[in-house]
């Protein structure tokens, strides 16, 4: 049997890496790939509660499906705003995205 | 140590060794590559949670429409696969801290909580939680508006991305 | 599975992988690619023949069809079968879609063109122009290959495949997958052509006038699934127990029953399909794909799927039927069919387009099929929908023969702006075209119901002797005055094409074309005569003893014990009227247009008077559509949408926003600002402090989003920690 808790190390060590490559890659669609990690810990965190917690209550079940949505929502428009950065601009590096610098 | 806590331990370190590839690899389609391989170990770890609907979905929906959409914009804007440039910001040190802070954060904070090394108590998995989940989403007294809010959602993001990366002669000319 | 029930299963297939395999990999070579569709057409034709002959072979085979199923979908408590069935309907009608999509094939090697030259100018998505050849210092224009060869034929193999899977399904899913298949080939074929903008509007139209129909089918086969709980047709359509209670439960829709409103629902996807009033607009224009496209819609697949389906479904429109009352959606069936075969019929008299008046006659002749069905005469249904693929594919085949004739013409004299299509520019092909002439007018003959030869007069006779017997005797009166129009356009089709002398230079220089396309066509004529001799009726004087009309024996077994009826009685009186309006109409025909001249001098403008320019446009059709459903959208839009919802309301309610904020800003500024803060703080100071601290601030707005994402980090870390260590 597998405890909780191993999961929940899990999809914490995986936020991390997510959050480490969403704030330190130069890339536009690297920082998505890391939004993607981030989101991918938080459905395992879901399912794992629901799995241990409530197995007879779909509620986390619900979440993940809203997780899963939301994940489908921004990969659309996420890539279509750096494909439309990518044609003004001629670049996809964040930090050259600096129209709002002081 | 169980047979099941060894396969776990493959799909973790599959999780979390794909996962810092995607994170560091220069290449963008690499990064990707490692990505789809991340998201697989996920779905392995979705079986061993009995979610066994979520794994297929996590497959169908996250590798094969996401990742390949990825891709793809990968290839749209091609030269930034950028294997010459670093491909980290100047805040390579603080997002690494703050990274493993996150990490650190949430497992330190968990663990007080008594629930955490509980073990799983036995439950109906598989058809009958799937069709649950289905008459849950779409009757009223269960998750009726949140469906359609979500549905909204997808549409209002399907029409905005449409829009966003059509080209624009007029904005073109500005 | 056994053996034979895998070859029904595998007769589809073949034409589903010329498909892909044209389209990945021989789309290069147009040798390979017409070897491999022909191939697979014929290889489809082979299998569905050795079916058809195991099926005639098979005793019962009404009661037990050949064919299998599978478990497919997993749904909840059991599994969704998916299945092929061959039951006598299936098998006739997938015997004569194997001949006639087997020769549509062939005759599309000719029709575009094999073998001829590159065109000087071709271009994709234009039909080709000729090409220029030195033949002994002689300067020559010959037809020129179609540039997108391979392409046609990657998608008629699609198109095949979705009638084959349509014709062996043994469920409604299946055959609406099929269905939806054809759906999508024909849009990509009628606008094969995509240069031209003509094709691309037909192409469209045709889309979305079939959708409309296909809406309302889905919407029946969902009623359907979620009162009976399956699909398949056995389990409905043979299951008196589940017809009596769909007959009598209630849909509350219009106090139908829910059988009369699935089959309404049904029946309506037939009208789209089969382009029967008021959804015809489309076919018509469909004219526009290159012409073998067109004997594919009207006469191997489209339109006869459709007409295919409502005989599938016919126990289930007639689920509740008292003796001789009928029920609602036969009803509408026999309104509307006889309708639109006398409405078609009376616009083909005006068209001077060759394959125009091909398309009304189709819809015309679909809408006796529907008839039929409405008043129950299934056998003729059935019988008139064979024939009239036999013929029709034949005529069709033919006019493109002719058109192709005519354009040899058009590239000899490089008039181009004389019509290839236009019947007054052609006359006397007769003797040019020899082969085209002799089956054009076999099938013409068989259209329009010659007596005892043709397999139209065969068919059309039962449905008059059913409308007759049964006593719907105005259903009867419609028909026979739509096979006398019918007579009559085909007459002065044949007439206005092959009879006389040539009218213009083109006409003179036509020239037979090859065979490839002349072969296909005395296959066809074959068919368009022969086949009329199974279904004889058996106290037909004389010749009734030959046949013991198997026909009706054979199909009649397709339907369930209880709706099985002997063919009707034989009577004089619709013997007598089908004799005298085809021999009338064909010898009107002949007789009024032998010398014509030119269009203004059609003799039927001066009858008709201002009816004939009716007529030709169509009873304005397009027009009031467009009028009622283009428009009238574009003025809500354009109106009512944009500028009184847009401008007005939800512009207004912004502006409305703005000027109170604008005018909260002036009071704040007026009496706070300037009063309070300038007075007591002063100007140097409420200035030199905000400065500052802007200026130490603005550093933290680098515009980078990776900054802000981490300052914000750090304050959640912040947050975190007074709340877990301080407040605590």
């Amino acid at each position: 049997m597998i405890p909780l808790s191993w999961y929940l190390i899990l999809a914490a060590i995986l936020f991390g890496v997510g959050l480490f490559g969403v704030l330190a890659r130069k890339n536009v669609i690297a920082i998505l790939l890391g939004i993607e990690l981030m989101l991918n810990a938080v459905n395992i965190n879901l399912l794992a509660f629901w799995r241990y917690l409530t197995p007879e209550d779909v509620t986390g079940q619900i979440f993940t499906v809203m997780v899963f949505v939301v994940a489908a929502a921004e990969v659309a428009v996420g890539l279509a705003l750096v494909i439309s950065v990518w044609r003004r601009r001629a670049t996809a590096y964040a930090d050259e995205l600096d129209l709002l610098k002081w | 140590m169980e047979p099941i806590q060894i396969v776990f331990l493959i799909g973790a370190a599959l999780v979390v060794v794909s996962a810092v590839m995607v994170v560091t690899r220069r290449n963008l389609i690499h990064a990707a590559l490692y990505l789809i391989l991340t998201l697989f170990g996920v779905a392995v770890i979705f079986v061993l949670l009995q979610a066994y609907y979520w794994a297929v979905i996590q497959v169908v929906v996250y590798i094969g429409a996401i990742a390949i959409l990825i891709i793809m914009a990968i290839m749209v804007t091609r030269d930034v696969t950028g294997e010459t440039v670093e491909p980290f910001n100047r805040n390579l040190i603080g997002a690494a801290l703050l990274g493993v802070m996150a990490a650190g954060v949430l497992i330190w904070s968990l663990s007080d909580w008594p629930g955490f090394s509980a073990l799983a108590p036995a439950a109906e998995t598989g058809e009958i939680v799937v069709q649950d989940l289905g008459v849950q989403l779409f009757s009223a007294e269960g998750y009726l508006l949140p469906t359609i809010l979500a549905s909204v959602l997808l549409l209002a993001a399907l029409i905005a991305a449409i829009r966003i990366a059509f080209p624009n002669e007029t904005e073109e000319d500005n | 599975m056994e053996l034979n029930d895998l070859l029904i299963w595998l007769l589809p297939v073949p034409p589903l992988l010329a498909f892909f395999v044209i389209l990945l990999l021989a789309n290069r070579s147009n040798r390979a690619s017409w070897m491999i569709g022909v191939g697979a057409a014929a290889l489809s034709f082979l299998g569905s023949m050795v079916v058809f002959v195991r099926a005639l072979g098979t005793e019962h085979l009404g009661e037990h069809p050949l064919g299998s199923s599978l478990d497919w979908l997993p749904l909840n408590g059991g599994f969704f079968r998916i299945g092929v069935m061959v039951d006598p309907l299936s098998a006739v009608v997938l015997f004569f879609v194997a001949i006639t999509v087997l020769m549509i094939f062939i005759y599309s090697v000719g029709y575009h063109n094999w073998g001829q030259p590159k065109g000087d100018h071709d271009q994709k998505g234009l039909p080709p122009h000729g090409a220029t050849v030195e033949v002994h210092g002689h300067k020559h224009v010959v037809p020129s290959i179609e540039p997108m060869f391979a392409r046609f034929f990657a998608f008629i193999g699609l198109f095949a495949f979705g009638m084959f899977t349509l014709v062996l399904a043994d469920n409604l899913l299946l055959l609406f997958i099929g269905w939806e298949i054809m759906g999508l080939c024909s849009y990509l074929l009628i606008g094969f052509w995509y240069g031209k903008p003509s094709a691309r509007d037909a192409m469209i139209k045709a889309f979305m006038t079939t959708r409309v129909g296909d809406v309302f089918m889905l919407l029946g086969i969902a009623l359907l699934y979620t009162t009976t709980g399956t699909l398949s047709f056995r389990a409905i359509l043979f299951d008196e127990s589940v017809l009596t209670v769909l007959a009598s439960a209630d849909s509350h829709v219009l106090g139908f029953s829910v059988a009369g409103l699935a089959g309404i629902l049904l029946f309506i996807g037939t009208v789209g399909k089969s382009a029967q009033f008021p959804l015809h607009v489309w076919l018509p224009d469909a004219m526009e794909g290159p012409t073998p496209v067109s004997a594919m819609i009207h006469a191997a697949a489209m339109v006869s799927a459709g007409v295919y389906m409502i005989i599938r479904m016919f126990p289930l429109m007639a689920a509740g039927m008292d003796h001789g009352h009928l029920t609602s959606p036969m009803l509408a069936m026999a309104a509307i069919g006889a309708f639109t075969a006398l409405f078609a019929a009376t616009i083909a008299l005006a068209q001077n387009d060759i394959k125009r008046v091909l398309a009304y006659s189709t819809i015309s002749q679909l809408g006796y099929m529907v008839a039929a069905l409405g008043i129950g005469a299934y056998v003729a249904a059935a019988f008139h929908l064979v024939t009239h693929a036999f013929f029709k594919a034949l005529l069709f085949l033919g006019s493109g023969s002719v058109i192709h004739g005519m354009e040899h013409g058009v590239l000899h004299t490089s008039n181009h702006h004389v019509d290839p299509q236009d019947m007054y520019n052609m006359g006397g092909l007769r003797s040019k075209m020899p082969r085209t002439f002799w089956t054009f007018l076999i099938g013409g003959l068989a259209l329009s119901g010659f007596p005892l030869v043709t397999a139209g007069f065969w068919s059309k006779d039962e449905i008059l002797a059913d409308a007759w017997a049964h006593g719907h005797l105005i259903v009867f009166a419609f028909l026979a005055i739509a096979a006398f129009l019918t007579a009559f356009y085909t007459m002065r089709q044949i007439t206005l094409t092959f009879l006389g002398k040539p009218r213009t230079k083109e006409a003179e220089h036509a020239h037979e074309t090859s065979l490839w396309m002349t072969a296909p066509l005395m296959v066809l004529s074959v068919f368009a005569i022969g086949f009329g001799w199974v279904g004889i009726p058996e106290k037909f004087p004389i010749l009734g003893g030959f046949s013991n009309n198997w026909f009706h024996h054979f199909i009649g077994h397709s339907l369930p014990e209880w709706l099985y009826a002997e063919a009707p009685e034989f009577s004089w009186v619709p013997l007598g009227v089908s004799l005298v309006v085809a021999l009338g109409g064909l010898g009107l025909g002949y007789l009024v247009y032998r010398n014509v001249p030119s269009a203004e001098e059609d003799p039927l403008r001066k009858a008709l008077g201002p009816l004939h320019r009716v007529l030709q446009n169509k009873y304005y059709f397009d027009e009031a559509y467009d009028f009622l459903f283009i428009r009238s959208s574009r003025w809500l839009a354009e109106q009512f949408v944009f500028l009184i919802m847009d401008r007005k309301l939800i512009d207004g309610l912004l502006h409305l926003v703005a000027r109170v904020t604008f005018w909260l800003g002036g009071i704040f500024r007026n009496y706070f600002d300037i009063p309070v803060i300038n007075q007591f703080i002063g100007d140097t100071l409420g200035g030199a402090v905000p400065q500052w601290f802007g200026k130490q601030l603005r550093k933290v707005q680098t515009g980078v989003v990776q900054t802000y994402m981490i300052l914000a980090m750090l304050v959640a870390f912040g947050g975190l920690f007074i709340f877990m260590f301080i407040t605590r």
